[in-house]
């Protein structure tokens, strides 16, 4: 397969940056468009170029690294991360833009890459169970039904990719607020920290730049693990929880 | 945000039923509005009631524009360099008018009471204090009521988002059944509130109400 590339490259955070456009020949429909990209980066090398930077981990869809903006979609055409995209997924001789996340609190670092540390700071002002519940066998000694274990358990498969924040035309994390908050606030471990959880997750949010949710649903497409949105009511639900509880 | 649009979403209802009146006849509609002015005596003055809700929606007609502004400059904060190509995937096309279509509202409402309720002016130069006349005489000029029915359609859109997101925004929409619940209601207010007020507009320019 062909492609004609429109990539942004951006040589630091204060270079304004550009798109420019390389064209690649002899691409196999089962590349992943990492591995894509890992072949434009060996031409790139082997033409004594700047190879383009951009973020990736693990390759298998579960650590939430790689984060572009491909064709004005978040992971690209199919509901996945970009490392699990296929060159299949589109045809051949096609044009394809790839930018980066675009959100003041997610500044690019380089090219492709941006500085995901808000959702550290997010999870580090709230998103976590403070004591030790325990080793793995330990889960039994505490029932949880099904329903809310279920729901915990949906929610809990938010990589933290940010894919929600790049679609949101409001330039919101309340998708990745709402998964989190969710997923520890229906579990029994989670209640004892649950107002000053939420309180300080928002708040922490809020301070990092992030935009308000005006419910558009963008989020939810965008999302490779099909977050519902009805977490962002739970998110709502148990902030006003915390304020009613002096928070 | 969502306070204040149900706020509005109970006045609109209350509203559009007194419009329908119109079709009871020039009595019915300007005996409507004067009962209005009557509504709570003699516990409330003359027009108190007409006053305590006048208070209260321009109250929340301010917060709801103070909340849409603050929204909009934390989204244009948020996001500084534009994207070169953007695609809006599963989106309502009323989530994405919001912003212009409640700017639309807006103006459409400053327009609105000059028209019936501060300035009354009458087009055609009839009475301005016969409530029934004025609209009759309003509605007969096809550009008027033209303006009329593209501030419903905006009005349309802003409620078909809006009550859902409202629903949202209280965390009422904790689940797939509630979620479904709450956008139907969007549907239903939408269609029914904007078609409601455009009837009686449209009765006119036809002829049926005269």
């Amino acid at each position: 397969m062909k492609f004609t590339l429109k990539i942004w490259r951006q040589d630091g955070p204060q270079d304004p940056g550009g798109i420019r456009t390389y064209e690649l020949d002899e691409v196999s429909e089962d590349m992943s468009f990492l591995e894509m990209l890992d072949v434009l980066n060996e031409q790139l090398i082997a033409g004594d170029e700047e190879p383009i930077v951009f973020d990736h981990d693990c390759r298998e869809g579960i650590c939430g690294s790689c984060d572009l903006m491909i064709n004005g979609e978040a992971h690209g055409p199919e509901v996945t991360t970009t490392c699990q995209l296929h060159m299949r997924s589109f045809h051949d001789g096609e044009t394809i833009t790839v930018e980066p996340w675009r959100a003041t609190a997610f500044p690019v670092i380089k090219d492709l890459m941006v500085d995901r540390s808000a959702f550290d700071r997010i999870i580090a002002s709230g998103g976590f169970v403070s004591v030790n519940t325990g080793a793995a066998p330990d889960a039994h000694a505490t029932p949880v039904p099904k329903e809310n274990a279920d729901r915990a358990f949906d929610v809990a498969t938010c990589i933290g990719c940010g894919a929600c924040v790049a679609a949101c035309p409001n330039g919101s994390a309340s998708l990745f607020l709402g998964a989190k908050i969710t997923h520890l606030g229906e579990l029994p471990q989670g209640q004892a920290e649950r107002d000053s959880r939420v309180a300080g997750m928002v708040a922490q949010h809020d301070h990092e730049g992030f935009g308000g949710c005006t419910n558009i649903g963008e989020c939810t497409s965008a999302c490779p693990k099909g977050i519902p949105l009805d977490v962002i009511s739970q998110l709502n639900k148990d902030l006003r929880t915390a304020i009613k509880h002096g928070h | 945000m969502a306070l204040t649009g149900l706020i509005f979403v109970g006045y609109v209802l209350a509203h559009m039923y007194g419009n329908l009146k119109a079709f009871a006849g020039e009595a019915a509609f300007n005996g409507y509005a004067e009962h209005l002015r009557e509504l709570g005596e003699p516990l409330l003055p003359y027009s108190g009631f007409l006053w305590i809700a006048r208070v209260v929606l321009l109250a929340s007609l301010v917060l709801h524009v103070y909340a849409a502004v603050t929204l909009w400059r934390r989204a244009r904060a948020a996001r500084t360099t534009k994207y070169v190509v953007k695609k809006n995937k599963h989106s309502s096309v009323s989530s994405h008018w919001m912003r212009w279509g409640g700017l639309t509202l807006l103006l459409f409402i400053v327009w609105h009471l000059l028209n019936f309720t501060v300035g009354k002016v009458n087009p055609q130069g009839g009475p301005t204090n016969n409530p029934y006349q004025l609209m009759v005489d309003s509605f007969e000029v096809w550009w008027l009521t033209l303006i009329y029915l593209v501030a419903m359609v905006a009005l349309g859109l802003h409620l078909h988002h809006g009550v859902w997101s409202a629903g949202q925004t209280l965390g009422l929409t904790n689940s797939v059944r509630q979620r479904v619940l709450w956008k139907r209601a969007g549907l239903v207010l939408a269609v029914v509130v904007a078609g409601g007020f455009s009837l009686v507009p449209i009765s006119v320019l036809l002829g049926v109400i005269s």
